[in-house]
């Protein structure tokens, strides 16, 4: 099998699982208790706090573990809305059209409420278009929200540009970036030193699902969405999930000390399945600007080609790759990055992505190169091929 | 072995299906279609019934793939639908999707993904004679669904299995029970699948600009007025808002006037009908070929003969909506049909 979904999900690095282990069997304690097998959960999962903190350049009490990307998202964007709203002082969203799902949907509730929510534009190359943010920031914006690494294209975004727009033209305003994507290429604590609120998600470098943190920096204040126990600095009750933070912990350490080397030898994968490609298949048409995508990702158009019949075509011959934005039916909608980025609808259609990661080898891109132009031949009509 | 791509709504046909052909040994792959992305409560194309078809799939351990056709369902079933009432034509939905999605969009791409076949779970059959398949009615006359694959021609037929068109509509339910399919007791869709809540009209309101009109006898003299032809269809009795002192029928819509004519029983009756883009799956009848038809879904079986794609009925029948099919029949063999002008 070769697996080239890593945007989508990241198989565990196996000493992640290994340390997760204890705290499905032995270690079930509440760490929220007084006793000896409580303060053994609560030591786990502030040490746990402290490697987070540690990669992300923040202080522990910066971090705030959550359920993932999704809730990260949606806790950064409604909490400190609602902040403002209580405070009074600002009332517009500020975010971009290639955002996020998660980074979106909590918008379009804000919008619901009330708020004034703004969707900036990206260039044809997928970065968000900074002279279109300068123009919907204003002093009562209250939360701009710009991804790090966009999940479908892998083009990093601007972010200290877009901190800088913020800071001069919306000083009210908490910044906020998803950075889901990010870890295993950037070092998030540089790459996002200038947001106010960060959010990872632990399945998207080697670490386990439903679990992410958000960091909240400069005294941000935020609204919680789940409230009851006072866990997590009173940003998220529920007892932790133990097993899934210490998960997460050792899979970001590992994550940070082996990116230099990773990124190099993923990047020379990825480089040698699209240059591979782009030798078979003359008329793929590579999408987001090559020069800032981050080293796992191949996203291309495939002119001729639905990519939903492709994409059946290469799981038949067992390489798994994606496109678009899979709804909750599993259906395969046009992507909106895509479209946020101008791109015409048909090409949108015949876009896919493969991503590689941690775990991809020489041989996937081999196994790869020998399937993918044979199925997108297959799909193509004649004369489809521009050479 | 064949390799088959079956298309699986979620319900109970369509599971069937799937379970009968893997179980006679074919190498069966499972596809629900998104064809509706609007609201609809009718539950067709909805999340729960594309988990059903997912979840049948994976219980007979097949393959299974969502194909969006969204687009293109819009563009060749609903647009038309719309179309047709704004025109006064009584449009068959079901029809043109089996023509443009199911037997179009999804046979080309199992043609492509190299599929030897594609499979529904209608209740018709595909019998083999001297001269190729042909499209036959179901084993359960009362669930018989051949009327509105009438269209099928040699290219399709043979390439398409009808598993469920042997059995009985209860005979499907044994099959799902003996399988334990988790759709064995689901109910059976009846509705348009796009059409919400409120209704054909309220659907159409929003799509298209309604347009009143006069109410007018068949002699001419106007009865009233109507607020819309897209509320009446050729044949409708009730609902027409005017009293005549008798029952009273749409005979005619004039969609260019907007005028509805409203008439006796006797003054529908007609002893003919003319179809447009007829299709026979073994090129038109020989001038005066004697042919059974059937001009709606589960509507009866009349005797008529054929001449120049023009049905002549044996004695009067009510005059067939413009818009519906008409599909002739040799005994429960289906010839071909056409839809009426």
């Amino acid at each position: 099998m070769t697996y080239l979904d890593h945007a989508a999900s990241t198989p565990m690095r196996p000493e992640a699982v290994e340390r997760m282990l204890p705290f499905l069997a032995a270690t079930y304690a509440n760490p929220s208790g007084s006793h000896a097998p409580s303060r053994a959960a609560k030591t786990a999962l502030e040490e746990a706090r402290e490697t987070v903190a540690t990669h992300l350049r923040a202080t522990t009490r910066e971090v705030v573990f959550t359920g993932g990307g999704s809730e990260g998202d949606n806790l950064a964007l409604k909490g400190a809305a609602w902040a403002a709203r209580e405070r009074g002082d600002a009332d517009g969203i500020v975010t971009t059209g290639i955002e996020h799902k998660a980074v979106l949907g909590a918008a379009a509730r804000l919008a619901h409420e009330g708020f004034r929510v703004a969707h900036v534009p990206a260039t044809a190359d997928g970065i968000v278009d900074l002279d279109a943010l300068a123009s919907a920031l204003d002093s009562r914006t209250a939360v701009v929200s710009v991804m790090l690494v966009n999940n479908e294209t892998g083009v990093m975004q601007p972010l200290d540009a877009v901190a800088a727009l913020v800071r001069e033209r919306a000083p009210r305003a908490v910044l906020h970036t998803d950075a889901v994507q990010a870890p295993q290429w950037l070092d998030v604590g540089i790459a996002a030193r200038d947001a106010d609120l960060v959010a990872i998600s632990g399945h998207k470098f080697g670490g386990p699902k439903g679990v992410g943190a958000l960091v909240v920096r400069n005294g941000t204040t935020l609204v919680p969405l789940v409230e009851g126990g006072g866990h997590e600095w009173s940003l998220r009750a529920g007892t932790q999930n133990v097993a899934g933070i210490v998960g997460l912990a050792t899979a970001l350490r590992l994550t940070h000390e082996r990116r230099a080397e990773e990124v190099a030898r993923i990047g020379a994968l990825r480089d040698q399945l699209e240059a591979g490609l782009q030798a078979a298949l003359h008329n793929m048409a590579v999408n987001g600007d090559p020069a800032r995508r981050v080293a796992g990702v191949l996203h291309a158009a495939f002119p001729g080609t639905e990519a939903e019949t492709l994409l059946v075509a290469l799981d038949q011959g067992g390489i798994y790759a994606a496109s678009g934005s899979a709804c909750s039916s599993g259906s395969i909608d046009p992507s909106h990055v895509l479209l946020a980025m101008g791109m015409p609808r048909d090409r949108a259609l015949a876009s896919v992505r493969f991503s590689l990661g941690w775990a991809s080898t020489s041989e996937d891109v081999a196994r790869a190169l020998d399937v993918i132009p044979r199925a997108v031949a297959r799909l193509q009509p004649a004369g489809q091929f521009a050479s | 072995m064949t390799r088959v791509l079956v298309m699986m709504s979620g319900g109970v046909d369509s599971s069937v299906a799937a379970a009968l052909l893997a179980e006679q040994g074919h190498d069966v792959t499972g596809v629900t279609l998104k064809l509706w992305g609007g609201e609809s409560d009718s539950g067709c194309c909805s999340v729960a019934d594309v988990e059903d078809a997912r979840r049948v799939a994976a219980q007979l351990d097949l393959p299974h793939y969502v194909f969006n056709f969204t687009d293109d369902f819009t563009q060749h079933v609903v647009a038309p639908y719309v179309d047709a009432y704004a025109n006064g034509r009584t449009p068959n939905p079901c029809i043109e999707c089996n023509r443009t999605m199911k037997f179009g969009r999804v046979l080309e791409r199992a043609a492509l993904l190299g599929y030897d076949a594609v499979a529904t779970g209608h209740h018709a059959r595909i019998v083999a004679t001297g001269d190729g398949p042909r499209l036959a009615r179901g084993a359960d006359v009362a669930k018989d669904q051949s009327y509105v694959l009438y269209m099928l021609g040699r290219s399709e037929l043979a390439r398409a299995l009808l598993p469920v068109g042997e059995l009985t509509k209860a005979d499907v339910r044994t099959h799902a029970s003996r399988l334990g399919l988790r759709t064995a007791a689901k109910p059976e869709s009846m509705d348009v699948c796009f059409i919400t809540r409120g209704g054909r009209e309220q659907f159409l309101s929003t799509r298209t600009e309604r347009t009143p009109g006069d109410i007018v006898a068949t002699d001419g003299r106007v009865l009233g007025r109507h607020d819309g032809i897209e509320s009446f269809t050729v044949g409708q009795r009730r609902g027409v808002g005017v009293a005549l002192g008798e029952r009273s029928y749409v005979t005619d819509i004039n969609a260019p006037l907007a005028t509805v004519t409203l008439g006796r029983r006797e003054d529908l009756l007609r002893d003919r009908v003319a179809l447009r883009d007829a299709s026979w799956v073994n090129g038109p009848p020989a001038s005066g070929t004697r042919v059974l038809v059937q001009c709606r879904a589960h509507g009866d079986v009349i005797a008529a003969s054929i001449v120049d794609d023009v049905v002549l009925f044996a004695t009067p029948q009510p005059r067939v909506s413009p818009g519906q099919a008409v599909v002739a029949y040799d005994g429960d063999v289906v010839l071909g049909g056409g839809i009426a002008v």
